[in-house]
């Protein structure tokens, strides 16, 4: 047997582009379900009652200095132990969806924050209402302000999904384990996954990075 | 079969986090050796090496930490070493942490005003020379506050060695839950031992990123 | 106070308001008609501003009276402060357009959002005040692609939407470049002329001259002097007035 040899674990591209497909999944609706929830919990965290201030800073403070393994494993097994069952896809993509969203709320906190005030005020002055002006005038260019960084935590958020394959959810990592089973080839098998992720990373950052000046926020100065 | 009381698995968990400590330590201080010298490394040489060593970065940003350690773990039995979980896991989250490490002090420097650097080589100074006194003294303050937070990072991620089997706090998790069957309690245990870890240091780091803030 | 008096569009009782220990307002008596030009001028610190955004409940007055239409305005209801803000529009010294919006965008936000006018309507409205304002090939720009004198000029078509009782001015050329400040002013002259009621605060004392029905003179938080043009610019009455004149 040579020491290494790719023809076993090429043959099996069927497998890894299934699990490519699960991967693209949990990324996509992830990151659109992490993201909306983190605006949400930026704008209770800035406009909330004290109530639900200290409730979400106890949610970020926590899904931020834990480990996403962890998250997962207590939603997915301690769950389950006390009676809410739930598949590996659906707990997958809670946990990323919650994970992302504590991370989220910060940037896009940051983001608000750094509204102009006199902004504010020119849409008070035309009597909005606090909701109008959060959505119509304050998120775009919240978001605008913050694009970088939460493109870089989409990215990371699409490569923490490889942790979802310990719950056996059968996205691309659980086929590189898979593959590694079947033909006792692991490091070529992980090889060709990893290069995949690479791939997957490059494609991700820069459709991201199109997307917002494009169909989010336009040609804005802010 | 025997029956662990609720004391019996929080022992086992606390027993389990000195391992995780010792994880992250190595991890970060193969992290910064390595990280510094490919950091100087990149100032110098920029267009050469710099380039190779961008690669470098791109490559541990831009794949998931648990490949990298299954990489490292398989690929070093292929050399013929005799991997343990020990050897791969410290390895691998080193290189990965002076891959993060090294990306944001190189971005502390680069935020030196230009200024600095054509003040400090119009006395004639030598790289070496403006490094040591004149840039590094002012990005080493930049760069607290980042560092504190990639220290929480490397922190969290040591429990990915659980998967290649090294035992910290992670796996020992996994243990005790097959034998009580009692995931709730057990995962949420080890969530709170890393929260307990991790939250003061990132409120450490905020309070430096204030500290340092005001003084600019 | 004579019965046949017509009721003040703004009227405003001993106001006082504070910054923290500061007094900034020291009790102020003002009344403003409809159809009126009013000027207030006065040194830096003087209260102008704080009076002006008073008025339309930017910043919250301790104690006196403020009525605008006849409603006394109340800080601490926001459904009245936005009923207010119906009747009261703004213009600012830094625009504060909405840079994600174009031009025409944002004028027809508000009407489309808190009159809830049909899409077709505010979009045909904003182009007829771009127009009125000098912009109507504007409508599609963003507020970075216009020099400053455009987007003070589209700030004022974004307050005229709202069809408002009164326009509050708050140095709206200050932050111009001086070859840009005569358009803006052109505008304001155009609405005088049509009988809009407006409360500007400026430096600009030529304007002040030639457009106003009446000149606030402020000095320490107080309405010092009060006057035509001819009576405030020829005849100072005190010495603050005088010096603040021959300054300028």
């Amino acid at each position: 047997m040579e020491l290494i040899d790719f023809s076993d674990v090429v043959r099996a591209w069927p497998l890894f582009l299934e699990g490519i497909w699960l991967t693209c999944v949990l990324t996509v609706v992830g990151c659109l379900g992490g993201t909306l929830l983190g605006t949400a919990c930026a704008w209770g965290r800035i406009q909330g009652p004290v109530w639900l201030k200290a409730v979400l800073a106890c949610y970020v403070e926590l899904f931020r200095n834990t480990p996403f393994i962890i998250q997962i494993f207590f939603i997915y097994f301690g769950l389950a132990s006390v009676g809410l069952k739930m598949g590996a896809v659906p707990a997958s993509l809670i946990s990323l969806i919650l994970n992302l969203g504590a991370y989220a709320c910060e940037i896009v906190r940051a983001g608000i924050e750094a509204t102009p005030r006199g902004q504010i005020e020119a849409a008070q002055s035309l009597a909005l209402n606090r909701w109008q002006i959060f959505t119509r005038v304050m998120v775009v260019p919240a978001l605008a302000r913050v694009w970088p960084a939460l493109v870089s935590q989409l990215v990371i958020i699409m490569l923490a999904s490889s942790v979802c394959s310990q719950i056996s959810a059968e996205e691309v990592s659980y086929a590189a384990n898979f593959v590694a089973g079947k033909t006792f080839r692991s490091f070529e098998s992980f090889t060709v996954v990893t290069a995949c992720y690479l791939v997957l990373a490059i494609i991700l950052r820069k459709l991201l990075l199109w997307i917002g000046p494009h169909l989010i926020f336009g040609r804005m100065r802010f | 079969m025997s029956s662990f009381s609720t004391w019996d698995v929080i022992r086992n968990l606390l027993l389990s986090v000195p391992w995780t400590l010792f994880l992250s330590a190595i991890a970060f201080f193969g992290g910064t050796v390595l990280g510094l010298i490919l950091l100087v490394l990149r100032i110098m040489r920029p267009n050469s090496v710099g380039r190779i060593i961008v690669w470098y970065v791109q490559l541990f940003q831009g794949t998931p930490l648990l490949m990298q350690l299954f990489l490292t773990y398989f690929g070093l039995a292929l050399f013929g070493i005799n991997t343990s979980p020990l050897l791969a896991a410290t390895l691998c989250l080193s290189f990965y942490a002076s891959a993060f490490l090294t990306e944001t002090w190189h971005g502390c420097v680069m935020s030196i005003p230009k200024g600095q650097w054509e003040a400090s080589s119009s006395l004639a100074l030598n790289l070496q020379e403006q490094l040591r006194y004149v840039i590094f003294p002012q990005a080493i303050r930049i760069s607290v506050p980042p560092t504190v937070g990639l220290l929480v990072q490397i922190i969290k991620n040591t429990s990915l060695a659980s998967v290649i089997g090294f035992v910290e706090l992670t796996r020992t998790g996994q243990i005790i839950t097959n034998v009580t069957y009692d995931p709730f309690f057990v995962y949420g245990a080890v969530a709170l031992l890393y929260f307990a870890l991790c939250f003061p240091c990132s409120i450490w780091g905020r309070s430096l990123e204030r500290k340092f803030n005001v003084k600019h | 106070m004579s019965d046949k008096q017509p009721a003040a569009l703004v009227d405003i009782k001993n106001l006082h308001k504070s910054f923290g220990q500061f007094e900034v307002l020291k009790g102020i008596n003002l009344s403003i008609q409809r159809k009126e030009v009013v000027c207030i001028i006065g040194k830096s610190g003087s209260g102008k501003s704080t009076l002006l955004r008073c008025i339309n409940g930017l910043e919250v007055f301790q104690s006196g009276e403020l009525l605008v239409a006849g409603q006394r305005v109340k800080s601490d209801d926001a459904r009245a402060m936005r009923a207010l803000r119906q009747k009261v529009g703004m213009v600012f010294q830094s625009f504060n357009l909405f840079p994600a919006m174009s031009a025409g965008r944002n004028i027809m936000l508000a009407p489309k959002l808190v009159k809830g006018m049909p899409n077709d309507a505010a979009k045909a409205l904003a182009e007829k005040l771009l127009k009125r304002v000098g912009l109507a090939d504007k409508f599609d720009s963003l507020p970075h692609e216009l020099s400053g004198g455009q987007q003070q000029r589209v700030a004022i078509a974004r307050a005229l939407a709202m069809n408002p009782e009164v326009i509050l001015c708050d140095e709206i050329t200050s932050a111009l470049d001086p070859e840009l400040v005569g358009e803006v002013l052109q505008v304001i002259e155009a609405l005088a002329e049509e009988g809009v009621t407006l409360i500007i605060v400026t430096h600009e004392m030529n304007f002040a001259r030639k457009v106003c029905d009446r000149i606030i003179f402020m000095h320490m938080g107080l309405v010092h002097e009060v006057g035509t043009p001819e009576e405030i610019f020829n005849a100072p009455r005190t010495p603050e007035l005088r010096s603040f004149i021959s300054m300028k």
